[in-house]
């Protein structure tokens, strides 16, 4: 991550002590009003106290009131700097308060057993939620999956690419392809799924099993063996995505200095030379960021599979998401799914960091 | 009889044919895949105004093939003879469209409003929090991308069910507002990154605030950035389903909700899906038409630097 040119500002940064004053009571005030909200709410959750509040929406507004607080105390305690501050904080507390906290409570949640349709409330429960998920074939089954759609990635590259090469070649018409071309990644998954996954692959009278029907596939059945509806979900979620690797392709691609490929012209080379020997180590920088980001994107993937397949046959198409979803619905258990998301998130962060050291290096071929 | 003075050489005329030839494989190829990205948007429309024999016999082309009728948005209530009456479907339907364009355009706005001034403080000014600077900074925010939304949706759930944002718009907004937040602060700095710093500076030394220069000099200039990041946050939250469907219920569940509700569901005829399908698509369909520009330049962010 490079850093631009910084505004150096200097500036009287002298703040009278009574705005310091003011902004520390601000502060510290509206710390304090969170405090005996919360513990009154305690109190109420208790059982000691009755308030006659339904939920902890009030701990919630006087939270909020707290943040607006200590964003509003920079500016007056520390005058031009605060205000500068001003710029990220407001961020970083929406972040910190809406990820770190879920986190944290989500991490309690994983070692508990907690039906969230039981009047019972959770239970501790040990790491007995990990052996299950040691034990769990159809976790690790999704587990797998996720592997075998992330290697789709590369497939979808080389797609990717190709269009990204042919929309910057001299065409005509070039803005109406592009357009045409981005529409897949406009549509929602959901309505994709029906009008893709159930309506045109639909086995008596979709277009698709007709289309392959006449091309001599007898019995085009799309999601019936476990390889063929893997690879089915596979090009439906490509389809939807490749414009996305396409256009930061195609970004990359219109940055390459014009010269370049002329020089490699007017040098003799033929047009798969040029491409090998200029174009495409050039072209590694943008390629590896469009995969990561793709990347990031198909550890989402859940959407198409929860409703076109929902995960069958025999879990073939599951990912982790769209199981852990099912985990839920079916049985509500908050505590087991947690516990499969974190562990999920473990192998994400471990893997991606791995990746970002090996590819480092190729990122930044010019530094 | 004029005699032609320069004649195309052997080499020349094969150079010629090659050249054609690639000019149709290149056409050829463009055009096939403009099928393949257009041919859904197209049956599903015209399958919106089908009978079902016309579904069954597989007829492709309306007034050529077969006689369309409005059977599909009928039963949405939004063919030309229901419009005027009173239908529980077009209101459910009117409700979701109204949730999700609610939810979407909220979640949208907070997010390039934080992700605009993050970005903006995070391309002029040196921070410190701690051992972090301004490059660890950026990529705490970035490193959020990598959440799976599925690793907050069950903490979310225990968390809006204690708080009472459970089904509400304000609770989907939050959610959808951080889940788009770092994409917005990565396209943000980068066109801030592109904006000279002397045009501030310029300001400052004017006696301008720094909240002045920057509302008053930058934002004007950064508005293309902030319409790209605009327009792709719409597209990401519009379409978002998973956390939509296990934080909403009756109130504020959005149109991706109901159409895969409606999937599962046998019941359901094809025309009606088709008709509700396309009913939802077709908004993207036209925000992606009218401002591709846009969208282009916040995926092109990363790509070039």
């Amino acid at each position: 991550v490079s850093n631009g040119d910084l505004i150096h500002i200097v500036a009287h940064e002298g703040v009278p002590a009574s705005r310091q004053r003011a902004g520390r009571i601000l502060i510290r005030g509206s710390f304090l009003l969170l405090v005996v909200v919360f513990l009154a709410q305690a109190l109420e959750a208790l059982g000691i106290w009755d308030l006659g509040f339904e939920d902890w929406q009030p701990t919630l507004i006087a939270y909020a009131m707290w943040a607006v607080a200590l964003c509003a105390g920079q500016v007056l305690i520390r005058g031009e700097q605060g205000k500068r501050i001003l710029f990220v904080l407001p961020s970083a507390l929406f972040v910190v308060t809406f990820t770190i906290i879920p986190l944290v409570l989500g991490l309690a949640i994983a070692f508990s057993d907690w039906n969230l349709s039981s009047p019972t409330g959770p239970k501790f429960a040990g790491l007995g939620n990990i052996e299950k998920m040691l034990g769990d074939r159809f976790y690790w089954n999704a587990l797998g999956n996720m592997v075998w759609y992330s290697l789709a990635i590369l497939v979808e590259y080389a797609v990717a690419f190709g269009l990204a090469m042919l929309l910057s070649a001299q065409i005509r018409a070039r803005r109406f392809f592009r357009v045409a071309f981005l529409i897949p990644l406009m549509l929602s998954p959901v309505a994709v799924s029906w009008m893709i996954g159930k309506s045109m692959l639909e086995f008596r009278f979709g277009p698709i099993p007709k289309l392959a029907r006449a091309l001599g596939w007898e019995d085009p059945a799309f999601f019936a063996s476990p390889e063929i509806a893997k690879l089915t979900m596979m090009i439906l979620d490509a389809w939807i995505f490749i414009p996305f690797m396409m256009l930061m392709l195609l970004a990359g691609l219109q940055a390459i200095p014009r010269d370049v490929s002329e020089a490699a012209r007017v040098d003799g080379a033929s047009a798969w030379q040029a491409f090998r020997k200029v174009i495409f180590p050039l072209m590694i920088p943008a390629s590896l960021t469009a995969i990561l980001v793709r990347l990031i994107f198909k550890l989402k993937l859940a959407d198409i599979v929860i409703t076109v397949t929902t995960g069958g046959p025999g879990g073939a198409t599951d990912t982790v998401t769209s199981f852990i979803y099912r985990e839920y619905r079916d049985r509500s258990n908050v505590g087991y799914g947690t516990l499969l998301a974190m562990f999920y998130l473990v192998i994400i962060v471990v893997s991606m960091t791995g990746l970002l050291r090996g590819l480092s290096r190729w990122m930044r071929p010019y530094s | 009889v004029t005699q032609a003075i320069f004649r195309d050489t052997e080499a020349d005329r094969t150079y010629k044919a090659r050249w054609w030839t690639s000019r149709a494989v290149i056409y050829a190829i463009l055009i096939l895949w403009t099928i393949v990205c257009i041919f859904p948007i197209y049956w599903t429309a015209t399958t919106s105004f089908k009978m079902l024999q016309d579904v069954q016999l597989g007829r492709m082309i309306p007034f050529v093939d077969f006689q369309p009728s409005w059977v599909g948005w009928e039963s949405l209530g939004l063919s030309p003879d229901t419009i005027g009456q009173v239908s529980t479907p077009r209101n459910e339907f009117v409700s979701r469209i109204s949730n999700s364009a609610i939810v979407s355009f909220s979640a949208s706005a907070l997010a390039v409003f934080l992700g605009s001034i993050t970005g903006y403080g995070l391309s002029r000014f040196g921070y410190r929090f701690g051992p972090m600077k301004n490059a660890d900074i950026s990529f705490f925010f970035l490193s959020q991308l990598i959440l799976p939304p599925v690793v907050l949706a069950l903490p979310f759930l225990v968390l809006y069910k204690e708080l009472g944002l459970l089904d509400t718009h304000v609770g989907l907004v939050v959610l959808y507002a951080l889940s788009v937040l770092p994409i917005v602060i990565w396209i943000m700095r980068d066109q801030f990154m592109t904006i000279p710093t002397e045009l501030e500076e310029a300001a400052l030394v004017d006696g301008q605030g720094v909240w002045g220069a920057f509302a008053r000099i930058i934002v004007p200039i950064a508005l293309p950035g902030m319409v790209a990041a605009f327009v792709l946050s719409l597209v990401l939250t519009w379409n978002e389903y998973f956390l939509a469907s296990l934080l909403t219920s009756t109130d504020a569940k959005t149109l991706p909700v109901m159409v895969a509700s409606q999937t599962g569901s046998q019941g359901v005829n094809w025309w009606s899906m088709a008709a509700i399908s396309f009913a939802m698509v077709l908004p993207l369909v036209i925000v992606g038409v009218l401002l591709e520009r846009f969208i282009i330049k916040g995926m092109s962010t990363g790509a070039v630097k």
